[in-house]
């Protein structure tokens, strides 16, 4: 299917400047991959060590986030938008 | 450092200070919006959101994904770029934490403004290196008026 996923402004220096890109996929997994393949500097900052999605990058198909859906097995139809939104966290070291 | 510069009017940095003092004891947070023009950067308006970590808002920030949405379409309907966020520390220094790296984007302008019983005192920023190793500090000046708008 050919799908198109937008690239927040951060990971944009990563992926050719591109704010989206369209690749052929059927899962959200199958696409994330494809992305990475392409780009391989996006890689590190969107997957921890683990080889998991860190936890403050959220990605949606059509405004739905994958968490509530089937997460990186959610299929893929056809002109499908895959969107990776940032979350932000951060704080002081210091424990209360 | 690297060189890099984020200019900030006096009035709004003056509005982050004050949203620390606010929150205190609490982290604050919230958007910059601005421009980069060749890394150099500059802040041209504040986008205050609510510190969502409720279990440990004293030394923690999270910020959700539909709070940076409304972020960017902020920064879309004023013509501006969403350049980075600021978060303070309460009693502690405006020093980024390693939970701090691990959390970050590349890119984005990271201000910490360091609140020390209720008194802000040093603000700092930074952007994490390419390679996530570290962050890099940027200098942060102060201006009375804004050179664009």
């Amino acid at each position: 299917m050919a799908v198109k996923v937008i690239i927040p402004t951060p990971l944009r220096p990563y992926a050719g400047k591109q704010e989206s890109v369209e690749l052929q996929a059927r899962t959200v997994g199958e696409a994330l991959a494809a992305l990475t393949t392409r780009f391989s500097e996006l890689k590190k900052h969107l997957y921890a060590d683990d080889g998991r999605l860190r936890s403050f990058v959220n990605v949606y198909v059509n405004d739905e986030d994958i968490r509530y859906l089937q997460k990186e097995k959610t299929s893929l139809r056809e002109g499908d938008t895959v969107s990776i939104v940032p979350s932000i966290a951060g704080g002081a070291k210091i424990a209360y | 450092m690297t060189g890099a510069v984020l200019k900030i009017r006096e009035e709004l940095l003056g509005r982050i200070h004050a949203h620390g003092v606010e929150t205190y004891p609490h982290e604050c947070c919230g958007a910059l919006l601005g421009r980069d023009s060749d890394g150099l950067r500059e802040v041209l308006d504040l986008v205050p959101l609510k510190n969502r970590r409720n279990d440990s808002p004293r030394n923690r920030f999270e910020i959700t994904p539909d709070d940076v949405r409304l972020a960017e379409e902020t920064a879309r309907e004023k013509q501006v770029e969403l350049i980075g966020w600021y978060h303070s520390h309460p009693d502690a220094p405006a020093r980024p934490s390693q939970f701090d790296r691990e959390h970050a984007w590349p890119w984005y302008s990271y201000m910490i403004v360091s609140v020390q019983q209720r008194e802000p005192r040093d603000t700092t920023s930074w952007r994490l290196r390419d390679d996530r190793s570290a962050y890099d500090s940027e200098t942060v000046e102060s201006v009375a008026h804004s050179a664009t708008r």
